[in-house]
């Protein structure tokens, strides 16, 4: 049977040209989207590992699996591995590079080159980083506070700060790349408010890229200098500032929140819709809130410094920003829920990943209110509750949207069906997984645990039992999917162009798409999401 | 109760009854808000799964829904603001009269000196019901004093000096952190910090405090390394009289003011030449590197001590934790 398909099979990206050379010389941005698919997987199994360690080490009080600097290495590159290398490229580099210019109906990215200048980047800077990890590692912290980093830490900063440095390329490479093919490149007829909110989202993302990333390429580059050169920029006894660091760090990484989290907003606004056969409910709020986060999430970065030795009333104004940042996500929350007010909704595996993305990223968004509460901020600040939070956002949010994704556009990618029962279960996994995982420790970090311990009292056991609980489960979660896709790739059903009858230009082309993605440019005359328009998903091409 | 699974810390500051009830009130809010996500969810799940013969209605969306979605959370998140905004202004302003602990952080140790003269290390013992305010400084990286049970928390800079304070209302002994990762030993850098009842604290401060008061320490120093040689006591000297000097204002040479505050008064010990008093050449040699943290805290505990608290304030002489002057130099 499998020899009757090959002898009809149509010519795609895959099989348009075959050989290593073909691939490592590509400029077809499917091709590349697929290389970062690859390597962000391995960066987030090594990330995944370290995750492993700390957890097994958190099982006890006691400081007893790892050495002291050992743990402060794990967590440090569990941290930096999984922002740096998984994180900020998982959803643009491999979603976005790979649809958005299926979705806007161009053949490619407006720089097919440089598109594959930023892998071999990425990879450049993966390799210095591997290199630090196997030949010691860094114990910084991802935040690389000075005048630890600068000069007392004893590890492989300046290796580890260059690596960081260089990936920032790759990502400002990307965004820019996305910036000019939106602007440029879009199909006849395809006007900015016909835009799919995926690329809408995109967008706001690349210019935080762009715009954000250089920040911390210059702030990573003083403490390599600080370190080799002693400048004394962050040196307290040589007249510099120490706290001058963290403006300059979190400058970039608070945004850099959004460079997470926008991509996976950018996946549900096309998963839901798509499942629950509506428009998305209110598509200028959804569109222009993403504009929004980009622009205030540049405003709000000292509230990682309340109390840092900032000025009260400086702390003031960043408390403010910070709780007008969090209308325009409520805003997009609520107009997925509505979306599926009086739709037909079916309870499909991206679908699932949606509902659970909205039910963790409520929690991680309302206890961020928690934090820019001035008063309980100073409480809860390096605790425990800190870390429960930024996960239900950037694992809870970023992941549960990634892998929602994966599974939703699957079908285009590799042109075959992944199986749904499995990927139903694998979701339910990752939902339950990661509550136990995360929970917990919103409770013991306001029992008052800080972060980055490797020894804690005794009475915090319990919640570290759950917590460590949670994350096997969890493991399992993630390592399921890696099984069943890579099944589906071989055993998977043949997928149909359109699966979920989705209203996506990227849906009107074959599954998976020619290497020019269309055989005709096409004219767009409709807007997005018109579903009263499409009729329903055949249900016996889904259910394998 | 619970000795293996605490649910909520011990509250035992006057702040953190405060910050239990907005703590408290973020939770009812945030909970309610997810119940609401999460039932609208699941009752549209239901309501509208998939079905026969029943297609979607489109909707576009509506513009009322968007401005009450966007205001009304706004409206609940000023009052968030408002109350997380007046407990720090509260927790950034220590009240005039509170008795005064230096803090030294080091890897991954807190030394702790109290005006009365005693020292500690990786304990404090304060009494119930006074206001203590800490002048903490870190002689290398970065540090974070945190205390759960009274819901503070400081980062303690090199360099420099910040201010934490707190009036504790339950006598015990608390957690001491350091929340800011500061090397191979931070989860080691913990202590406690031991409330006791007046008497009791009295009682601790005699038999602990040794010869002298932390500014008659320093004022032994002062001598010592011979600064009263130029700042002589009563008049000027080729240095400032350091009478009545802090706390008040100084016109510098470049014409600019500053008020004398600990961090002035460290910088002009270390880097004598950044701010130099108006009518004075910049002759004064840096001690950086000569005083540690410790004997600089001496130091600046002396000079406070010749300025004589703010007049109208009621400082009752000999009562614990009063600072009484030790007589001046010479």
């Amino acid at each position: 049977m499998a020899t009757a398909v090959v002898t009809t099979e149509r010519k795609n990206y895959l099989n348009a040209e075959y050989g290593i050379r073909s691939w490592l010389l590509t400029t077809d941005h499917k091709r590349i989207a697929l290389l970062y698919l690859l390597s962000i997987t391995f960066f987030f199994f090594i990330g995944g590992f370290f995750a492993l360690l700390i957890r097994l080490e958190l099982l006890t009080p006691a400081g007893d699996l790892l050495t002291a600097d050992t743990y402060n290495k794990a967590f440090t590159m569990h941290g930096q591995i999984m922002v740096f290398f998984f994180l900020i490229p998982s959803i643009p580099a491999v979603l976005g590079n790979f649809l958005i210019p299926m979705m806007i109906g161009a053949k490619d990215l407006a720089f097919p080159r440089i598109n594959l200048l930023s892998w071999y980047i990425y990879i450049v800077a993966g390799i210095l980083y591997l290199h630090c990890l196997v030949s010691g590692g860094v114990d910084t912290g991802w935040t690389f506070y000075t005048p630890y980093s600068s000069l007392f830490s004893n590890t492989h900063v300046v290796e580890a700060g260059l690596a960081i440095f260089i990936v920032g390329f790759s990502s400002i490479l990307t965004g820019l790349n996305f910036v000019v093919t939106i602007h440029r490149m879009r199909a006849p007829g395809l006007t900015w408010s016909r835009l799919p909110l995926f690329v809408w989202s995109h967008y706001a993302t690349s210019i935080i890229m762009l715009l954000g990333t250089p920040v911390i390429a210059i702030t990573l580059v003083l403490v390599v200098l600080e370190r080799t050169l002693n400048l004394g920029i962050f040196d307290a006894s040589r007249g510099g500032d120490p706290v001058l660091f963290q403006h300059l760090f979190w400058f970039y990484s608070h945004p850099a929140v959004y460079i997470m989290i926008l991509p996976s907003m950018a996946v549900m606004s096309e998963i839901i819709p798509c499942f629950s056969r509506k428009r998305v409910f209110g598509y200028t709020f959804v569109a222009m809130s993403s504009i929004a986060i980009a622009a205030i999430g540049f405003l709000v970065w000292a509230h990682h410094m309340f109390v840092a030795g900032i000025s009260l009333y400086s702390a003031l104004v960043f408390s403010f920003l910070s709780f007008l940042v969090a209308v325009p996500s409520a805003v997009k929350v609520f107009n997925w829920t509505a979306t599926m007010y009086k739709g037909s909704v079916s309870f499909s595996t991206p679908m699932l990943y949606a509902m659970g993305f909205i039910g963790l990223f409520t929690i991680g968004g309302l206890t961020g209110l928690f934090l820019a509460t001035l008063g309980v901020d100073v409480h809860l600040h390096d605790t425990y509750f800190v870390i429960a939070h930024f996960h239900y956002v950037m694992v809870g949010g970023a992941v549960m949207g990634y892998l929602g994704g994966m599974h939703f556009w699957w079908p285009k990618i590799s042109g075959r069906m992944y199986p749904e029962g499995w990927g139903r279960l694998a979701a339910l996994i990752v939902f339950i997984g990661f509550n136990l995982t995360f929970f917990p420790q919103f409770l013991v970090g306001y029992l008052g645990m800080p972060r980055r311990y490797w020894q804690y009292p005794p009475e915090y056991q319990v919640y570290n039992v759950l917590s460590t609980a949670g994350a096997s489960i969890l493991a399992v979660g993630y390592l399921l999917p890696m099984v069943y896709l890579l099944w589906s790739l071989r055993y998977g059903k043949p997928a149909p162009d359109n699966p979920w009858q989705a209203t996506g230009l990227e849906w009107r082309t074959a599954s998976p798409p020619p290497t020019f993605n269309f055989d005709e440019t096409p004219e767009v005359t409709w807007e997005a999401y018109e579903y009263e328009t499409m009729p329903l998903p055949d249900e016996v091409t889904l259910e394998r | 109760m619970f000795d293996n699974l605490p649910l909520w810390p011990t509250a035992a500051s006057s702040h953190a009854r405060y910050e239990d009830w907005l703590f408290l009130f973020l939770t009812v809010v945030s909970a309610a808000m997810t119940v609401l996500i999460f039932v609208v969810i699941a009752i549209f799940a239901m309501k509208y799964r998939r079905r026969h013969g029943r297609e979607a209605t489109p909707i576009e969306g509506s513009l009322l829904l968007e401005i009450g979605w966007s205001v009304a959370p706004l409206g609940v998140m000023m009052l968030m603001f408002a109350g997380g905004a007046v407990l720090y202004f509260v927790m950034r302003t220590p009240p005039r009269d509170s008795a005064q602990v230096y803090v030294v952080a080091k890897q991954w140790m807190w030394k702790l000196q109290h005006m009365e003269g005693p020292r500690e290390i990786n304990q404090l013992h304060v009494p119930v019901g006074r206001d203590v305010e800490l002048i903490m400084t870190s002689q290398d990286v970065i540090h974070s004093f945190y205390v759960p049970a009274f819901r503070v928390k400081q980062d303690v800079l090199p360099g420099r000096y910040t201010t934490l304070w707190f009036r504790a209302t339950r006598p015990g002994t608390y957690h001491l952190f350091c929340a800011q990762f500061c090397g191979t030993m931070h989860s080691g850098m913990i202590g406690e910090v031991v409330v006791m009842e007046p008497r009791d604290y009295q009682a601790w401060m005699s038999n602990a405090a040794p010869s002298g008061t932390l500014a008659q320490s320093g004022m032994t120093l002062f001598q010592q390394l011979g600064c009263n040689t130029c700042h002589v006591s009563e008049t000027q000297g080729r240095g400032p009289a350091l009478k009545g000097v802090f706390g008040n204002p100084v016109q510098l040479d470049d014409g600019r003011t500053v008020v004398a505050d600990e961090n002035y008064l460290r910088e002009s010990i270390l880097v004598p030449a950044a701010k130099v008093v108006s009518g004075f050449k910049p002759i004064m040699p840096s001690w950086q590197g000569q005083v540690n943290e410790e004997q600089l805290n001496e130091l600046i505990a002396y000079i406070k001590s010749l300025s004589p608290p703010p007049a109208g304030e009621a400082v009752t002489s000999g009562a614990p934790g009063g600072t009484a002057p030790p007589s001046p130099a010479q």
